[in-house]
């Protein structure tokens, strides 16, 4: 091969792949009740006919002694039939203690699972919220992947969640 | 007649869901959904018209609770048979059991991972007779027919009897293997597992009579909490030529399911029509 070609070849081998990201801020909001828990919250991806794809999170209280924490974890009623029954909790990388009040952020990167193995298509990123003697919320946020350009997705609860940002970037 | 015998006899029949009219006989679970590493769950059990109001008589279970602090006509009767299967098929026993005015009350640890079944399923004759002018009545097993009705009664119409109350429960994942059909009377075999139920969707049951599909069983579905509104709620159904139902859940709570089926063919002497009931409770969940 002739010398003045291998520089272009190495810079051309060389140059990294970027990765995709998907950035998610999920706000828990400031309740004014005689007596407040953290809520349980649970983040996965979903095809649009509600077959489960991932679990991103799962905050729950994991500090109760035997487990305890786990009972009320079937109050997350979405995420218990399509994921949360058929799984043994805790789950590397997925489970987390609950969270307090405020924008709570979760980054993925198209690197590491699950979005690695995630198939180009269309897909909904849901947030399911249970709070201990108060209510349930679930939002959904539609969204296509891989991300052609950089977009915002928005939902607003009304409850027991306040804002959730989904970023995409290409 | 002693005058116990006679009570007896007369409660019994009272109690007996015999008609669409007559009290209906069930089971409440705390939860039929569970979660975490040791989940317990409380079942009532009572005789009442209302759903699910504990308002007439408690259920005598064998097992369940001390039945000699009831009264004479409770003690009387006989004591239903529960059966616990665990999700290996094992039996499991009910525990702090007790039997109060209006409903009995144990507890069922859930040990196992899986679907859980409880049953009370009985079966029997039912003669009624004339003596005089006197209505005449005995409810019992059919050796025991002989014994306990005049060999010339008049007026005597013997039935037989099969009944069947269930109530399902999970912890964590469901299973299939307790949804296993015995084959004897009327029986629901789930094609939608009883423990995932959601409003706003249609659940498929399939309806059979010792082991083959029964079509053209009546089937009624009331929702509970009847005390708090003024119609009842009923949805009524029939179990096609395949023995299939299929319930559209209009809202989310626990809901009594009955199925009925009364036929003259191929019932075996000395009875001449045949009563084959099912009923459960089953638990709806909002989306």
């Amino acid at each position: 091969m002739p010398k003045r070609l291998l520089l272009p070849l190495c810079v051309l081998l060389s140059t990294p792949v970027l990765a995709a990201e998907l950035q998610l801020k999920v706000e828990i909001p400031r309740l004014q009740v005689a007596e407040y828990h953290r809520p349980y919250v649970a983040i996965w991806l979903e095809q649009p006919d509600q077959k489960h794809v991932a679990n991103l999170a799962v905050w729950y209280d994991q500090k109760l002694k035997d487990k305890e924490g786990e009972k009320w974890l079937k109050d997350l009623r979405q995420w218990w039939r399509r994921s949360g029954r058929s799984l043994e909790m805790p789950i590397d990388g997925v489970s987390g203690a609950t969270r307090a009040v405020g924008k709570q952020r979760l980054s993925l990167n198209s690197a590491d699972a699950p979005l690695k193995q995630l198939e180009p298509g269309e897909y909904r990123l849901v947030v399911e919220a249970a709070r201990e003697v108060g209510g349930r919320e679930l939002l959904r946020l539609p969204f296509t992947w891989p991300p052609q350009q950089a977009t915002t997705h928005n939902a607003q609860g009304s409850s027991e969640l306040g804002q959730i940002n989904l970023q995409l970037v290409p | 007649m002693h005058p116990l015998v006679k009570w007896t006899a007369l409660t019994l029949a009272i109690c007996l869901p015999l008609s669409a009219q007559a009290h209906r006989a069930w089971m409440l679970p705390s939860a039929t959904v569970l979660s975490g590493e040791d989940p317990w769950v409380t079942v009532d059990a009572a005789v009442s018209n209302d759903l699910f109001y504990f308002e007439h008589f408690s259920m005598i279970i064998a097992g369940v609770g001390d039945v000699s602090t009831q009264p004479a006509g409770q003690r009387a009767r006989q004591a239903a048979e529960l059966l616990v299967m665990a999700p290996d098929g094992s039996q499991i026993k009910p525990q702090n059991g007790a039997i109060g005015r209006y409903r009995s009350t144990f507890d069922l640890h859930l040990t196992q991972k899986g679907t859980y079944k409880l049953a009370i399923a009985n079966s029997g004759l039912f003669a009624s007779w004339k003596e005089g002018q006197e209505s005449k009545r005995w409810m019992g097993k059919a050796e025991d027919l002989a014994k306990q009705v005049p060999a010339n009664a008049k007026e005597l119409k013997v039935t037989q009897n099969n009944r069947r109350m269930e109530v399902f429960v999970t912890s964590g994942n469901p299973s299939t293997d307790v949804l296993k059909t015995t084959g004897a009377g009327l029986e629901l075999a789930p094609i939608t597992h009883p423990n995932d139920l959601f409003a706003g969707e249609a659940a498929e049951f399939s309806l059979l009579l010792d082991g083959k599909p029964a079509a053209g069983v009546e089937v009624s579905v009331i929702p509970g909490g009847n005390r708090y509104r003024d119609e009842l709620g009923e949805i009524k159904t029939t179990s096609d030529a395949a023995g299939k139902i299929s319930i559209t859940w209009p809202h989310a709570g626990m809901y009594w399911l009955e199925a009925e089926f009364t036929t003259r063919e191929g019932v075996s002497a000395p009875a001449t029509e045949r009563r084959a009931s099912y009923s459960a409770t089953l638990e709806v969940l909002a989306p």
